[in-house]
């Protein structure tokens, strides 16, 4: 072999070892989950057997949990679009100002963990509630918290998802050429009317996917349910998987498999039934043009940003007041007051409990490493799907959706199935600890990494990769010298992206845990539920202070960054 | 310096043939153009010559490499050529030295020969003091200027051109073709210039490759592409040629030929071999007719249009022996005819467009 025929063989082993070892990971991480659960579903322990199957649809809590799971996760994505939907519409159609900084105030509750804002909502209520105390309007002692409730749960549901809604929302009706709304305002439409008759219908799309994605999110909800559910002995199918975990026994890995298998069933149905629905009508929008003008509200401008900004306050401020207010008295009950106001909580939860301190390095470095892990598989992932056009790869991009589409609890079921003993060769056993939760994150958020990757390669010009090549720089290199400077800023919001998910996730972790592998998420929830809600509330703030800080940091290079790939940047 | 030879290249997209059997020979140091609309198949063959997409059959050489075939395809960074992007292509995050320096690095170049050449390189192309600035810093011919700067620091056999003015203001392609012109005749490096601008093709080239729908409709110097068009298409698109029915009524005497078009009989130029036909086809330019003299024959038109080209006239005429056509003369200033009078056009010279060319299939 000449040396131009080694240089062109070794060039070819390099790309197709790459683009095999990226298809080997996604499948990993993606599609052996899954398909483990299914098994155990059909087959618990290697042997087929519909015993556990029958005694899972058999037991009336079942479908108690079931019908639970639907009722709060319909209610829940309703007043999540009835929310969304307004605040979208006004946010994005009128000409109100300082519609940045309300974009942030609005999205952030989606960034903060769902067991975060439960704890401070219930801080907020409730006949021990320091905040009302304050104010002296707490409601008698004995009295129950009213968040104790289905209908609780729903209100929350439907604050936390109302943000989802909002972003895809706002995000069609960015895309809508303002020709078709002008049109309908030259053919003597009033600005209601275009809205009723030109906005609304086109926006289906965006509005459906919202809310598959809401009810999805709603249904997998982990955190608010068991905050507010367990205590009021409401159990939703999240929460009894996570009591049946814990009262481990004989064959309830594979009851709890079959649950799982129904959450992802259900969560399927409702994919599904959106596809359907957009199947039948057609929506393709045929002109690209800019964004429409904003309708000028007149004088109803000022009236609207006042109602606007005092939702956000009531949903937002008022909550982690709440939660703040409860973090800074000495005890449970204590009213606060200048006399009473303490930094002790602070100072157990990061100096002395040694949960609770671990638990910071594990959080921390788990979502760090998965964050920068995530980054490195999407960058030469995104590099196949996008330029590559690997059909392999397309395949897989839809399977790397799969962990995130599918409610947390059915994954982390999963990540137990498939670990619990230990790796066949490798003789390793993952279970139990820190690497467990960290394969979960991998799979679970691989797909909120590869998101802004790749719209970040779709804004990049190829011809400047096809240089580098032409200057003879192989793959490896192309990937380090050129690729990587250029899909950066994309993938650092990726990176981000996983970091503050993970870092306030609870879902996950709630059933993979053990001592020595605790995150943030899991001890805030046995504070709370050890009735220690004081330090629940601090740890709880620190974590509210991280994520703010770090979703304000971003707007250092949010120039450099395809336009939406951070949701909370307008 | 290189050859670089095309034989019978295929490339299909799903059912579309993008490049349907063309075949053409560069020659060692030879400035080729290819010309044609977009969407014709110029882009698709600089891909192929680069080795970013994979041929569906026949074969390309660099020298005596194959570097292309159904069979191989030795990929684009092993096959040693320059390319200036019509976008330029340059990387916003490095410097202007870093820029051209990075094909030396990836070959293994080392300070200080690599600072060395790349300084020469940036010489060469004028920009000596620009070497620490980022590219999105410089004007559009500056950037195009570090394009050629890094294409041409590794010293490429062969340099691929994709539009390359494209991008310009219309005054800095006059100084930028020259400039091209000039670095051809220093390096003498074999150039492909894929281009749709005629002037452009004709100013610069060596031969020029004329291509329409995927097919390689001529390989000629410019004087002969626009002298003796090979084939209707290429005697339209070319210095915007009217093409004419017209009948050989004399066998080629000293590569002339009398023929009789629109009524009229004119001695034009032809193949020496070119057979007596009744459904031959003419040639003609703007400049080889025009308003016939008292004692002279003539077209019998009438004029449809006047356009002011600035120091004389576009004139445009419907023979009254062809309804379907219309011919376009210039007329020095004063007009001599207004809209709707009748004039009578002479045909001094033409182009028998050879009617059995193997090169134009659809014809």
């Amino acid at each position: 072999m000449s040396l131009a025929d080694t240089a062109t063989l070794r060039t070819r082993v390099e790309e197709t070892g790459l683009l095999w070892g990226l298809v080997g990971l996604v499948a990993l991480l993606s599609l052996l989950p899954i398909g483990r659960l299914v098994v155990e579903g059909l087959a618990p322990g290697g042997q087929l057997s519909t015993t556990a199957l029958g005694k899972v649809l058999a037991s009336p809590a079942t479908w108690t949990a079931t019908a639970n799971s639907l009722v709060t996760a319909v209610a829940g994505t309703l007043l999540a679009v009835l929310i969304g939907g307004t605040v979208a519409l006004l946010a994005t159609l009128t000409d109100i100002r300082a519609r940045n900084a309300f974009t942030f105030c609005f999205v952030l509750p989606l960034m903060i963990a769902p067991q975060v804002t439960a704890l401070a909502w219930l801080q907020l209520f409730g006949p021990s509630s320091t905040l009302l105390k304050l104010v002296g309007m707490a409601p008698p002692l004995g009295s129950r918290n009213p968040l104790y409730s289905r209908e609780g749960i729903i209100l929350l549901l439907g604050l936390q998802y109302a943000p989802l809604i909002f972003l895809t929302l706002r995000a069609g009706l960015r895309a809508l050429p303002k020709e078709l709304i002008e049109a309908g305002l030259a053919a003597g439409a009033s600005p209601l009317t275009v809205l009723r008759t030109v906005v609304l219908p086109l926006m289906t799309p965006p509005l459906v996917a919202g809310i598959a994605l809401c009810f999805v999110s709603c249904l997998g909800n982990f955190g608010i349910p068991a905050f507010l559910g367990i205590p009021g002995n409401f159990l939703a199918l999240p929460t009894l998987i996570y009591q049946r975990l814990a009262g481990l026994g004989p064959g309830v890995l594979s009851e709890v498999a079959i649950l799982s298998l129904l959450i992802g069933i259900i969560a399927m149905a409702g994919i599904l039934l959106q596809d359907f629905m957009m199947r039948r009508r057609d929506f393709r929008i045929t002109t690209t043009s800019s964004a429409a003008r904003p309708f000028e509200l007149g004088r109803w401008r000022t009236p609207v940003e006042i109602a606007l900004w005092t939702f956000a306050i009531l949903v937002l401020a008022l909550p982690f007041l709440g939660l703040l207010s409860t973090s800074l008295i000495p005890a449970f009950g204590v009213p606060l007051n200048l006399a009473t106001a303490t930094f002790a909580n602070y100072a157990y939860v990061l100096f002395e409990h040694a949960a609770s301190k671990r638990a910071f390095v594990n959080s921390f470095l788990m979502s760090a490493g998965a964050a920068t892990a995530i980054v490195l598989i999407c960058v030469p992932l995104g590099y196949f799907i996008v330029w590559k056009k690997s059909r392999a790869l397309r395949l897989l991009n839809l399977a790397a959706e799969l962990p995130y589409a599918m409610p947390g609890v059915v994954l982390a079921i999963a990540a137990i199935l498939l670990f619990l003993r230990p790796i066949p060769v490798l003789n390793v056993t993952l279970y139990n600890t820190v690497w467990i939760i960290v394969f979960a994150y991998l799979a679970r958020f691989l797909v909120l990494g590869l998101r802004p990757v790749i719209s970040g390669y779709l804004q990049i010009d190829r011809t400047l990769e096809e240089a580098a090549q032409i200057a003879g720089a192989g793959l490896p290199r192309r990937l380090v010298t050129v690729i990587f400077p250029l899909v950066a800023p994309a993938a650092v919001a990726g990176a981000l992206l996983v970091f503050l998910t993970a870092f306030n996730e609870l879902t996950v972790s709630a059933l993979l845990w053990s001592s020595g592998a605790e995150t943030l998420g899991v001890v805030v929830f046995s504070f709370e539920q050890g009735g220690d809600s004081t330090y629940a509330s601090a740890l709880a703030a620190i974590t509210v202070l991280v994520t703010v800080g770090l979703m304000l940091s971003t707007t250092l290079f949010a120039q450099r960054l395809p336009q939406g790939v951070l949701p909370w940047r307008d | 310096m290189a050859r670089l030879t095309i034989d019978r290249a295929q490339k299909r997209f799903g059912s579309y043939l993008a490049l349907d059997d063309v075949s053409l020979d560069v020659e060692d140091g030879e400035f080729l153009a290819v010309l044609g609309a977009s969407g014709c198949g110029k882009t698709t063959l600089l891909r192929q010559i680069a080795g970013f997409d994979k041929l569906d059959g026949g074969t390309i050489r660099i020298g005596d490499r194959l570097v292309s075939s159904a069979e191989t395809h030795i990929p684009p960074e092993h096959r040693k050529l320059g390319i200036v992007f019509q976008s330029y292509a340059l990387w916003p995050h490095m410097t202007v030295a870093e820029n051209v320096a990075y094909g030396l690095t990836v070959a293994g170049v080392r300070d200080p020969e690599r600072a060395r050449r790349v300084a020469a390189a940036l010489d060469l192309v004028g920009l000596n003091g620009f070497a620490e600035r980022r590219p999105g810093l410089l004007s559009g011919g500056q950037r195009q200027r570090v394009a050629l700067a890094r294409c041409l620091v590794t010293e490429p056999s062969l340099v691929l051109l994709d539009e390359p003015l494209a991008n310009l203001d219309v005054h800095l392609r006059a100084s930028m073709e020259d400039e091209f012109a000039r670095f051809h005749e220093r390096t003498g490096t074999t150039m492909v210039y894929i281009t749709h601008d005629q002037a452009e093709a004709m100013a610069l080239a060596d031969r020029i490759a004329v291509m329409d729908r995927g097919r390689l409709l001529q390989l000629a110097t410019p004087s002969a592409l626009y002298r003796e068009p090979a084939n209707t298409t290429v005697a339209s698109f070319i210095g915007e040629g009217m093409v004419l029915p017209a009948a050989v009524l004399s066998a080629p005497q000293a590569g002339r030929c009398r023929v009789s078009v629109l009524g009229v009989e004119a001695v034009v130029r032809c193949r020496p071999d070119q057979a007596l036909s009744g459904q031959a086809k003419l040639c003609l330019r703007a400049r080889d007719i025009g308003l016939a003299a008292a004692d002279q024959a003539g077209v019998s038109a009438a004029v449809e249009r006047l356009s002011y080209q600035g120091g004389f006239f576009r004139m445009e005429a419907r023979p009254s022996a062809g309804a379907d056509i219309v011919l376009h003369l210039d007329a020095a200033e004063p007009a001599p005819a207004q809209t709707g009078e009748a004039i009578r056009i002479a045909i001094n010279d033409g182009w028998i467009i050879p009617d059995s060319d193997p090169l134009d299939k659809a014809a």
